[in-house]
């Protein structure tokens, strides 16, 4: 049996392999290695019908659904669920995603009747309340932001950059500006930005980073200012550090007749220490599954309301809500600028009721000490590393995330990708890695403000014996790694050449091969 | 705070440890002018119970579905969710993990998402399903697209009958002009004219906004035969449990929403849309996939694939800009839909379409009541003899939620104004068909 470098056993398996499904690390079949078609988890009555009324169009294709009795699937997804690393089990420090604690108060709320049991189109009286929250959350928005709207509709991240930035398209277009086709993006952005700006049929202008890390002014003011549409800058930015220069490069994007767009997926290192209204921002996207803690869920649900200025105000989307005489009226059409409809119904209620409840529970006192306290964290990490790991922009303060490069690494064998490999076979899940892709095998922290000093110091403590393991020269731990998960390395090569996206029949795979 | 873990003088220690005497040190690169000097004018912490008091005087503003009768569908609807589904997706590990970047410390949501694909696959008679995208609107959407990129054609065509919101949201996205044909209801028949060589796809719904059945097989002819491709959406998932697979039709795109199964109404989101499609056309196909392959040691597992097609890679010349799926709306769909099987899922289809049948046996016999669609499954539309908004209105004021009028959705359209869409489900009971029954016999009078 294997040790690792603390004396622990990094394998298990009297199957021969560490992984092979023993005791607390289940393998588990497919649902459709377990279920068959005839067995189902929900009593139903069986009633005949007549046919006559679905026109001659009744299914005689097979559904071929497997189905589970109720023991059978709690086991099944409750075994799947255990082979998955959670918030709940560990500190997450994956930088840019802001993996803080999910209230479970939170979770309680939303499912009220009378937020989960009530219909986007019943009567607009009877969903007062509703639209209610949806005031309240947007006033919490509008005063973190001091912007003078906000469009609270987008379903996640990207789909609010692209709300933004067709607000600003739309805000172009009327002023005679259609013509503009140029957006920046420093080369530091999300992969939403550009993606986002080519969506919308821009160019997309790179620039470069300054040696510090941050975007420098006179860059943005060397771009051909007449063609330029708007900048895509995120704040702080995804190397964790604050655009010290945000409000020159603000006054130079309006001086040349563009907007602002920032990307607001790290608000939760600067909430209610500073506004992006007072920056010079015209349009920002706030992820409530980060900031304000909705959660991840395993890829979504996300919400991406968007702030706006005063000049990208008109544009917003529908539906939005607006006071009335005989109450709160939710506007579906509009006459006017607006840009029509990014989705169906209003957006994600859900997520709006998490949001506002963690907004409640914190209070305006709570979310200043929530943002200086993810600061206060990340730079703790800073400093108990930054004499072993190489901090690609020297020793400043960073925000909510710090980023290490993987120069520390050189020549030991390790790269970025086994180090983080590693950290799991310690019990975390790794941090981002390769991004933002201006670092070299870039490391990116992000302990976010839920983490208590004692794991900061534990995780700092890993951190260090993994470096100085690498560096004494036990590169294979690290490129065996992980022995101690459900699963070890997965061949990727393999699943993109030959992509095998659902379940089939063995012998269904066999006749086809024939 | 109680979800702030530092005491105060923790905070000073670690702070010396940075080598900094203040939290505002590490804020040094702010532009101080632009740094709030006071405190923001917002409410302070508060303890649990303050917060549920103040929510729950919220929601006590809302009627719930489960307070009378109720026929609201349109896109969204009642259906029951087995207690099982909730309980399992708040499992920790389920509800607070990330997208999975990191397999081996994944695989649960891996090999849920593999399984939500093939049920996705399956449901809709196609080869290849994504995980999941924001909502059955936005799927659409992002199908017109996808089929503009395999066609390098523009025009697209939105049958008469696509959800308003759905056809708004295509506007939206591919924008307004002579690319985007969008046929009335009064002119339904006029499709075929409009199909030509620069058609890039048809986008026909069912069943329809109005609940009617569409013949998928004719449109999937007329759409090949001009070299463009056929996108069906499909609002009500549970329909596919007795309706054909619009993949068995000659569908190459199949766009759903799938909150019917496993998701609650949540008023409007979150939901989770679904999308597949014929292989061939998968590198084209937006949003997360999820692949089978093995480990260092051969064993089976499952990654994220395909990824040179999304964002965080290819950057500009990504698919789309979308970064997440629905993912836990999915683990409730995929539950549901485990829980189901074939035989719930067909039992579910019969008994919603049995209900439906009630229901408008129920309405036609109703002075002033004109059931307009012949062929529906669980959702119907009929003319009154009189604006239906005021009636729905009048309804709502005796505990019942008897619908959608038409003209809130598509006030621009004549002649929709005494339109009225009901659907009912398994929870329709035919206490809530009499009573309906009973109060718009009282409000037509």
């Amino acid at each position: 049996m294997s040790m690792n470098t603390h004396g622990r056993p990094t394998g298990i398996g009297s199957a021969g392999s560490p992984t092979s499904g023993a005791a607390l690390l289940p393998d588990e079949p497919l649902l459709f290695e377990i279920g068959d078609t005839g067995h189902s988890g929900v009593d139903l009555p069986d009633v005949e019908i007549d046919e006559t009324r679905l026109g001659g169009f009744a299914r005689k294709s097979p559904l071929d659904l497997a189905g589970l009795t109720e023991p059978e699937a709690l086991r099944h997804y409750v075994r799947l669920s255990r082979r998955n690393y959670s918030i709940d089990s560990g500190m997450y420090p994956l930088g840019s995603c802001t993996m803080k604690h999910n209230p479970r108060l939170n979770e309680k709320i939303a499912r009220l009747p009378g937020f989960a049991d009530i219909h986007p189109l019943q009567p607009v009286s009877t969903v007062q309340g509703a639209l209610e929250l949806m005031q309240q959350l947007a006033q919490w928005l509008l005063t973190l932001t001091n912007m003078t709207a906000v469009a609270l509709t987008p379903k996640a991240g990207a789909h609010g950059e692209m709300c933004g930035m067709m607000t600003i398209r739309a805000a172009h277009e009327a002023n005679g500006q259609g013509h503009r086709k140029i957006v920046l993006v420093p080369d530091s952005a999300h992969g939403t930005n550009p993606a986002t700006a080519a969506f919308l049929g821009y160019s997309v202008k790179s620039i470069p980073a300054r040696p510090d890390g941050t975007v420098d002014v006179e860059a943005v003011k060397a771009a051909p200012s007449p063609d330029v549409a708007a900048i895509m800058l995120t704040n702080p930015n995804t190397c964790g550090l604050f655009e010290r220069q945000i409000v020159e490069i603000a006054a130079a994007v309006h001086e040349a007749g563009a907007y602002f767009y920032c990307d607001g997926a790290n608000f939760n290192a600067i909430m209610s220490v500073v506004r992006p209204g007072d920056l010079g921002i015209d349009a920002m996207h706030i992820n409530l599954h980060k900031t304000f803690s909705t959660p991840h869920g395993g890829g979504g649900p996300g919400a991406g309301p968007v702030v706006l200025s005063a000049a990208l105000a008109p544009f917003a989307p529908v539906p939005f809500v607006r006071k009335g005489e005989g109450g709160l009226e939710l506007i579906e059409h509009a006459e006017g600028e607006h840009l029509g409809r990014i989705t169906a119904f209003a957006g994600q209620m859900g997520m709006y009721v998490r949001a506002l409840t963690y907004m409640l529970s914190h209070g305006g006192d709570g979310l200043a000490q929530a943002a200086k306290d993810a600061v206060l964290n990340a730079n703790y990490v800073r400093a108990r590393l930054r004499d072993v790991f190489s901090l690609p922009f020297g020793d400043q303060p960073c925000m909510h995330e710090a980023l290490f490069d993987d120069h520390f690494l050189d020549g030991t064998g390790v790269s970025t990708l086994d180090f983080a490999k590693a950290l799991i076979d310690e019990g975390y899940h790794p941090m981002t890695m390769y991004f933002p892709l201006v670092v070299h095998g870039a490391m990116l922290v992000e302990p976010t403000e839920s983490e208590p000093r004692q794991t900061l110091d534990a995780f700092c403590d890993t951190m260090l014996a993994l470096a100085a393991d690498a560096k004494a020269g036990n590169a294979a731990r690290f490129t065996a790694a992980p022995m101690r998960a459900p699963v070890r390395r997965m061949d990727e090569t393999r699943a993109a050449r030959t992509p095998k996206l659902k379940w089939e029949r063995e012998e269904d795979v066999k006749q086809a091969a024939e | 705070m109680r979800y702030l873990p530092h005491t105060d003088t923790e905070r000073a220690e670690m702070l010396a440890t940075i080598g900094v005497s203040d939290i505002a040190d590490l804020f040094a690169a702010v532009p101080h002018a632009a740094r709030l000097k006071a405190p923001l004018d917002l409410p302070a912490h508060s303890p649990e119970y303050m917060v549920e008091a103040h929510m729950r005087a919220l929601a006590a503003r809302n009627r719930a579905g489960a307070d009378g009768p109720f026929f609201v569908g349109a896109g969204a609807y009642r259906h029951h969710v087995p207690a099982t589904v909730d309980h399992l997706i708040q499992r920790s590990e389920w509800l607070t993990a990330y997208t999975p970047y990191q397999p081996e410390v994944s695989q649960g949501t891996l090999q849920m998402l593999f399984e939500f694909q093939t049920q996705v696959a399956h449901l809709t008679g196609m080869e290849v399903a994504n995980a999941s995208m924001y909502d059955g609107s936005t799927a659409t959407a992002e199908a017109v697209l996808m089929a503009k990129r395999l066609t390098r054609r523009n025009r697209i065509v939105l049958s008469s009958g696509l959800h308003p919101h759905y056809r708004d949201v295509v506007r939206t996205y591919v924008g307004d002009g002579p690319d985007l044909v969008v046929i009335p209801h009064s002119q339904a028949g006029t499709l075929p004219l409009t199909i030509d060589d620069k058609t890039a796809a048809i986008v026909v719904q069912t069943p329809d906004f109005y609940g009617s059945l569409r013949n998928i097989e004719e449109l999937a002819d007329l759409a090949h035969d001009a070299g463009a491709l056929l996108i069906v959406v499909v609002t009500e998932v549970v329909s596919l449990g007795l309706i054909e697979a619009p993949g068995a039709l000659g569908a190459d795109i199949v766009v759903c929403e799938g909150q019917s199964i496993g998701n609650a109404l949540n008023f409007g989101g979150p939901y989770v849309g679904l999308m597949a499609t014929r292989a061939s056309f998968v590198r084209q196909m937006p949003g997360r996939l999820c692949g089978e392959t093995v480990d260092a040691d051969g064993n089976r597992g499952f990654v994220l694939t395909l990824s040179t097609r999304e964002q965080h890679i290819r950057r500009e010349k990504a698919t789309s800009n979308i970064c997440t799926n629905s993912g836990l709306c999915a683990l409730a769909f995929s539950i549901h839909m485990g829980l189901l099987g074939e035989a719930g899922l067909r039992k579910l289809a019969r008994l919603n379409h049995s209900r439906a049948c009630a229901l408008a046996d129920a309405l036609v016999a109703v002075p002033g009541v004109e059931l307009v669609t012949n062929t529906f499954f669980n959702e119907m539309t009929i003319r009154l003899d009189r604006p239906a908004a005021p009636v729905v209105e009048t309804l709502a004021g005796q505990g019942i939620l008897a619908g959608v009028p038409v003209s809130r959705l598509d006030p621009d359209q004549p002649d929709v104004a005494d339109l009225l869409v009901l659907a009912a489900t398994e929870l329709t009971t035919d206490g809530d068909i009499a009573a309906l029954a009973h109060a718009l016999t009282e409000a037509l009078q």
